[in-house]
């Protein structure tokens, strides 16, 4: 098995190597249960350091190239974001927020790559009906498997940080792979690759949480007193991660949810509502069965047969 | 009695055997496609629903092919119950004797059937699974464009579809219910399924189970030709 | 670049004024992300908008566009009167010392010597008071009110904060907070990296900008040290490897001079280029230029370059202008004066300012040729796209010749970097359809031609017929073979002058750096300060070995840096007058009592006494200048002068109109406007998403920033009902753009001399061809100015108007 990449900076193997994703490193598959993997893969994470960031949307053209996607060519809307969202055809966006910091008086400009947060606990796989249509490998990577896909849009509703769309030509759902394809053989993911500022790094999930106690140090010292790492628990932390300057207010960087879960009603409708559905059928043919047991039949008497020729007659 | 109780092509057929006219055949196509359809709908719903239930997709030619496909047969249901409901929402109107008739549903579920009250053309219960679907094709027809992500996509935010999402399944199962004890009511109550297969019931059935119904009948002289002269 | 790319890593501030480096320059912004990383350095942005630089940046000051010179000499009044000065660098290593002639004089924003009809200066008292040993007489005491400190001191005084504020906009807060972080600095173990581009040098008084800048590098003793430096950051990959071979109308390889037609002989052309020292024991190293110019006369002409006939100096073109710049050609062909031109990989349709007149210029050509791998709109000028390219092509009878050509991936050849990095590149792929490489489509050309001139002869085909085509391909010459020329090699071999039995260099071997070149015709080398590139030990530039000993940012064996490998130009200043480091943790070099060594290649020589050579040596002084003597047209000392339209009058000399000695052509002088018609300052720029014109071709770079749009302030939305991506027309007295409106916080109105003065962004990419949706380019609304020193055009402050309006037809 290859190791794992620790950085996408780090020069990656240059043979031909054999996936590392396999069927068996599976922990998670939607609708359906996987056994325990024989082998804990080393958990990945990507490391978005937004104070890094300069928005040039390398990230953004590499996602393109190596997935090979047509986004269409759309018009400017008064903003710097293209396309407008992430679409079928992106998977990952850099959002601008112009915040004025009401503290220091001064303008930021917060620049934000979007994109899929591959959860720990993924509310799309939870939601998802179609067995396999939707993976999560033992080293973190959430999946979508497009052969198993519906195009149901379940995902979406599953999904904390509204990413996957689904394609209006082939209704099947899209999303981040978070390279899986390249990090099954080496290599870091393509954005990661792309960054100039080495803003995007991915490794390991711990060596990216130490890069990020070293930044957060840094951004402290330059005055950030509430600079902090997103790996939000309500989604039993993410295998993307951002350093925030101000983490106490990630919705200021284009929304991104303070505090992401599985909504309850997701909960529910998965969870709750799928027993009580059963036990409700169940229970109204089993009452039938039973009732017809005890009871048997209703039927019709030859009295009965006789009243009614009776009233007809009279009445004719 | 209310004319509102007798519904077109209702009649007696005098006999013997007294046969009694229940439903038209417009009115038996009408339910049979809204049948059809809530059964295809609750084998596509069910495999979405549940994992253990996915393989129900294999019966539509997969599960791109359910996904479709089931707002599509909602969509017809909609409007083939719609004309049931056309149909039969006069009839189903509630009536004085349904507070009497659901007060002795024990007696009736018990086998005593002698101690209910006399109804017409239908029964509390069976207005109660009317109104019940009524009210549920609707909600379900709309809690379904919601999720039609296909066309609708954009009309509505995720927390509204996840809501729609949630109790779209939740007004699934209960039809389901509903449609549970529809079926069973008509099986268990001999005599009745002819009516919707072949129109009528016998006289004896009209007289246990729906006495006003063929006492206003007859009391109006709605009599099939030739024995006797509609009026 | 004084310094490199990956140098930018050892800061402990980055300046980033006049540039976007972040925006425009991602992949080398990442050395300050690092430096901030890993040093802690802090980064100031000041620019008119609040940039994708300034975003990542520790403190944004904003400033009105043109007018950083006012700002940088107050940050040098604020240096001088704070005593935040790098006094033994700048006492040693600059011409602080140096007293100035008597009859030189500054007053209300002129110098001595000033012609207003010739719009120049008689230079000739701009000099130092030379003594009767004929060197530069100095006052180490700095007691003389004439020697360069104290002439400078006044100079900037009336640069206060106050005025800084009143000039560019700038709050004084704001202004002191930037001047005391960057003062900070003038201790010996702080240094500060200033990185600018086209923000500085596209103004009419592009050079001064820099030279302000450089100064106030020299007064914190920023120059040749680690993490300090003055670094152009060029605007294409190559832009640095075309001055440096000379695709300059005035210019030679390696910065040698065209003659003009004064220089009638090779005597009188070198009498004027002998850079006698000005200092006693200075190298002075142009005092070797006779020896890089005869080699390179000798790499052209080969046998037919001899001493005899002065190494074929006749046939060298001789200048009977300054120069046939780019403004200057166009304002040639605008009068018809020009049948004829050849655009190899460059789209002046868009890039040259006046779109207009560029427009008008080549419908009067005869032919017009574009060699380029894009479909250009240059070589569509005449083709009517709808309001996007309003041509009636039926009055045009300009001939064009498209001959496509290959883009850098599909060819070997290097590329010279900011950091004057030579890095060679191999083909990543097959030319497309009738795609032909560059030197194939210029060996046609020549070829053809010296056959025309073979048979039909004409006054003097002597140039043409003589010229070295020594190639194994005489139809396509490969990059290696050029870069070998280049390089230089034994014309003769080559024996020691001690010695005349031992051999140096046998006939025909590649010369191993410039310092071996000679004047008697016996070395050629196409290119003196790329000499090294490709000698005996290969091809230098292809080198890939990344070790970095020490980690000091040097990387001596990648590739190769001209001149002679050496990664940070004057690094002898990096080290006091005993030459040891001014930072002994950022040491380059120091002196071990008889030599030079360390991480860099000593830019002195190895056994120069370090109490004696001075670090400037390509200075006759052996010091850098504070004081630029005759060398700039506009002044020895920068001086602030508005834009030629700018929203303000000067504060500093009112009745002066933009730099005095701009070069500016009559009939463009009418078309510049006044801020009553025009009342918003408009600035030009690039976006991350794009490069110029070229990658709106391409559908990727398409998506990520589609269409033309520029930004204004939430201020000038209001006052004028714009809506954010609306439609808006904004027009210039020279033409007009219809663009979508970004209106951001990012840009603010500036209060400037007690008037609010609103800023319109306009970025540069588009244009009628490619996959990104058709638009325009602020060069339908620049003026037609250019710098005083090297004319490069006014493209970032002029004046517009801006309304909303409706969509243009579509086409």
């Amino acid at each position: 098995m290859e190791p794992s990449p620790h950085t996408a900076q780090s020069n990656p193997p240059v043979a031909a190597t054999t996936s590392n994703l396999t069927e068996k490193d599976l922990i998670r598959r939607s609708a359906s249960t996987v056994p325990p993997p024989a082998r804990q893969l080393e958990p990945v994470a990507k490391l978005i350091d937004v104070s890094k960031c300069i928005g040039c949307k390398a990230c953004q053209s590499a996602c393109i190239e190596w997935n090979d996607t047509q986004p269409a060519i759309e018009t400017n809307v008064g903003v710097y974001e293209n396309p407008h969202d992430l679409t079928p055809e992106m998977f990952t966006l850099m959002r601008f927020n112009e915040w004025d910091n009401p503290q220091t008086g001064n303008l930021e400009w917060l620049i934000r790559k979007d994109g899929c947060m591959h959860c720990a606990d993924p509310g799309c796989l939870k939601a998802c009906p179609a067995p396999g249509a939707i993976v999560q490998y033992s080293n973190g990577i959430v999946d979508f498997v497009h052969e198993n896909c519906i195009g149901c849009g379940y995902c979406i509703k599953g999904c904390p940080f509204n990413i996957p769309r689904i394609s209006k030509v082939d209704h099947t759902a899209y999303k981040c792979t978070l390279c899986s394809d390249r990090v099954a053989v080496g290599q870091g993911p393509a954005c990661a690759k792309a960054c100039p500022t080495h803003s995007i790094s991915f490794g390991t999930k711990e060596d990216m949480k130490a890069l990020a106690d070293s930044r957060i140090k840094d951004l402290k010292s330059r005055g950030y007193e509430n600079a902090g790492l997103y790996d939000p628990p309500g989604v039993g932390g993410t295998h993307v991660m951002y350093v925030l300057h101000h983490n106490d207010q990630p919705e200021i960087y284009s929304g991104l949810p303070k505090n992401p879960r599985i909504s309850p009603v997701v909960n529910a409708w998965k969870g709750m509502t799928k027993y009580l559905g059963f036990a409700a059928m169940g229970l109204a043919a089993a009452a039938g069965v039973l009732h017809s047991t005890l009871v048997g039949p209703n039927r019709v008497t030859r009295e009965d047969e006789d009243e009614a020729e009776k009233l007809v007659k009279e009445s004719v | 009695m209310p004319v509102k109780d007798i519904e077109e092509g209702d009649a007696i057929e005098p006999g013997p055997p007294v046969v009694v006219d229940r439903y038209t055949g417009g009115a038996r196509i009408n339910h049979w496609v809204t049948a059809i359809c809530l059964i295809l709908l609750a084998l596509s719903g069910l495999a979405l629903f549940h994992p253990w239930l996915f393989f129900l997709s294999g019966l539509f030619g997969g599960g791109q092919n359910t996904r479709a496909i089931h707002p599509w047969i909602g969509v017809v249901l909609f409007f083939s119950f719609a004309g049931l409901f056309i149909r039969f929402w006069r009839a189903n109107l509630p009536a004085q004797v349904d507070k009497d008739w659901l007060t002795h549903a024990d007696d009736l579920l018990a086998g005593r059937e002698e101690r209910m009250p006399e109804v017409g053309k239908y029964n509390a219960g069976q207005k109660a699974i009317f109104w019940s679907m009524a009210t549920l094709i609707i909600v379900l027809i709309f809690s379904g464009f919601v999720i039609w992500d296909q066309y609708f996509a954009d009309w509505t935010t995720i927390p509204q579809k996840r809501v729609a999402v949630l109790v779209h399944s939740l007004a699934a199962v209960v039809i389901i219910c509903v449609w549970i004890i529809h079926v069973y009511a008509a099986i268990w109550v001999r005599g009745t399924i002819p009516a919707m297969t072949h129109g009528s019931v016998t006289g004896g059935w009209a007289w246990r189970h729906h006495r006003l119904w063929l006492k206003e009948l007859a009391e109006r002289h709605r009599f099939k030709k030739p024995e006797a002269p509609a009026e | 670049m004084t310094n490199s790319w990956t140098d930018i890593r050892n800061t402990d501030l980055v300046v980033i004024m006049g540039g976007n480096a972040a925006e425009a320059h991602p992949c080398g912004f990442k050395w300050v992300t690092e430096a901030k990383a890993n040093r802690g350095a802090r980064l100031i942005v000041i620019d008119p908008r609040f940039t994708r630089s300034a975003s990542v940046s520790d403190f944004y000051a904003p400033i009105r566009q043109g007018t950083d010179i006012a700002f940088l000499l107050g940050l040098i009044n604020y240096c001088m009167q704070n005593d935040k000065v790098q006094w033994p660098y700048v006492k040693s290593f600059t011409n602080a010392t140096y007293v100035v002639k008597d009859g030189f004089a500054y007053q209300d924003g002129l110098f001595t010597g000033y012609d207003e009809s010739k719009r120049d200066y008689d230079r000739s008292t701009w000099e130092y008071d030379i003594g009767p040993d004929g060197f530069a007489v100095v006052d180490e005491t700095l007691q003389n009110p004439r020697c360069v400190w104290n002439m400078l001191k006044s100079h900037v005084a009336s640069y206060t904060p106050e005025m800084v504020e009143r000039i560019c906009g700038t709050p004084r807060e704001k202004f002191l907070k930037v001047a005391q972080m960057i003062s900070e600095c003038s201790v010996p173990t702080k240094t500060m990296t200033s990185m600018y581009a086209l923000g500085w040098t596209q103004h009419s008084k592009g050079s001064q900008n820099i030279r302000a800048m450089a100064m106030l590098q020299l007064i914190l003793g920023n120059i040749g040290v680690r993490g300090g430096g003055m670094n152009a950051l060029r605007g294409h990959s190559n832009i640095q490897g075309l001055t440096d071979v000379g695709l300059m109308s005035n210019l030679l390889p390696g910065y040698l001079n065209i003659p003009v037609e004064k220089e009638t002989d090779f005597t009188t052309y070198m009498s004027s280029r002998t850079f006698k020292p000005l200092r006693p024991d200075q190298t002075s190293y142009w005092q070797n230029y006779k020896k890089f110019f005869v080699s390179f006369q000798k790499a052209m002409w080969g046998s037919a370059a001899t001493a005899e006939n002065d190494f074929a100096y006749q046939y060298l073109p001789k200048l009977d202008v300054p120069a046939y710049d780019v403004l200057r050609i166009f304002e040639m062909m605008y009068r018809g004066q020009v049948n004829g031109y050849v655009c190899q990989g460059f789209n002046p349709l868009l890039a040259f300012p006046n779109r207009k007149k560029i427009t008008e210029s080549l419908s009067k050509l005869k032919w017009l040729v574009t060699i380029d791998p894009l479909d250009t709109e240059t070589s569509r000028f005449w083709e009517n796209h709808g309001e996007y390219n309003d041509v009636n092509s039926a009055t045009i009878q300009t001939e064009v010749i498209q001959l496509p050509s290959t883009c850098f991936a599909e060819d070997n050849g290097s590329l010279t970097n900011s950091g004057r990095w030579l890095q060679w590149h191999w083909a990543g792929g097959t030319p497309p359809g009738e795609a032909k490489r560059d030197n194939w489509i210029m060996a046609q050309i020549f070829r053809r031609l010296r056959a025309l001139y073979e048979k039909e002869g004409g006054p003097f085909p002597d140039p043409i017929l003589n010229l070295t085509w020594n190639y194994q391909n005489p139809d396509e010459p490969t990059a290696d073979e050029l870069a070998k020329e280049i390089n230089g090699y034994a014309v003769e071999t080559l024996y020691d002058p001690a010695d005349p039995t031992k051999v140096l260099l046998e006939k025909g071997k590649q010369v191993v750096n410039f310092s071996v070149l000679r004047d008697d015709g016996t070395t050629a080398s196409g290119c003196w300060i790329y000499s090294g590139c490709y000698n005996e030990a290969g091809n230098n530039m292809a080198r890939r070995d990344n070790t970095d000993p020490d980690d000091t940012g040097a990387y001596l064996n990648w590739t190769f840096a001209w001149p002679l490998n050496r990664r940070i130009l004057y690094n002898r200043a990096s080290a006091d007058l005993q030459g040891n480091p001014w930072d002994p943790s950022r040491k380059l070099i120091a002196w071990d009592g008889s030599k030079w060594s360390g991480y860099d290649v000593p830019d002195i020589a190895p056994t120069a006494k370090p109490d004696v050579v001075g670090p400037f040596i390509m200075n006759q002084e052996g010091t850098a200048r504070l004081f630029a003597r005759g060398l700039m047209r506009d002044g020895p000392f920068p001086v602030h002068y508005e834009p030629f339209e700018a929203p303000i009058a000067n504060v500093i000399a009112p009745k002066i109109r933009g730099n005095p000695v701009a070069r500016i052509f009559q009939d463009d002088v009418a078309q510049f406007a006044t801020s009553e018609e025009f009342p918003y300052a408009a600035t030009s720029y690039r976006l991350t998403e794009h490069f110029h014109y070229w990658t709106k071709h391409n559908r990727v770079n398409a998506v990520l920033q589609p269409e033309f749009f520029v930004e204004i302030s939430e201020q000038l939305a209001a006052e004028k009902g714009i809506t954010p991506g609306s439609w808006v027309r904004v027009w210039s007295k020279r033409g007009e753009v219809k663009a979508k409106a970004v209106v951001t916080k990012r840009i603010k109105p500036l209060m400037c001399d007690g008037k609010k003065v609103h800023v319109v962004g306009i970025p540069l990419h588009w244009g009628f061809m490619g996959q990104a949706r058709k638009g325009w380019g602020p060069n339908s609304l620049t003026p037609f100015v250019g710098d005083a020193n090297i004319e490069t055009p006014e493209y970032k402050a002029f004046l517009v108007n801006i309304e909303s309006t409706t969509p243009p037809a579509t086409v």
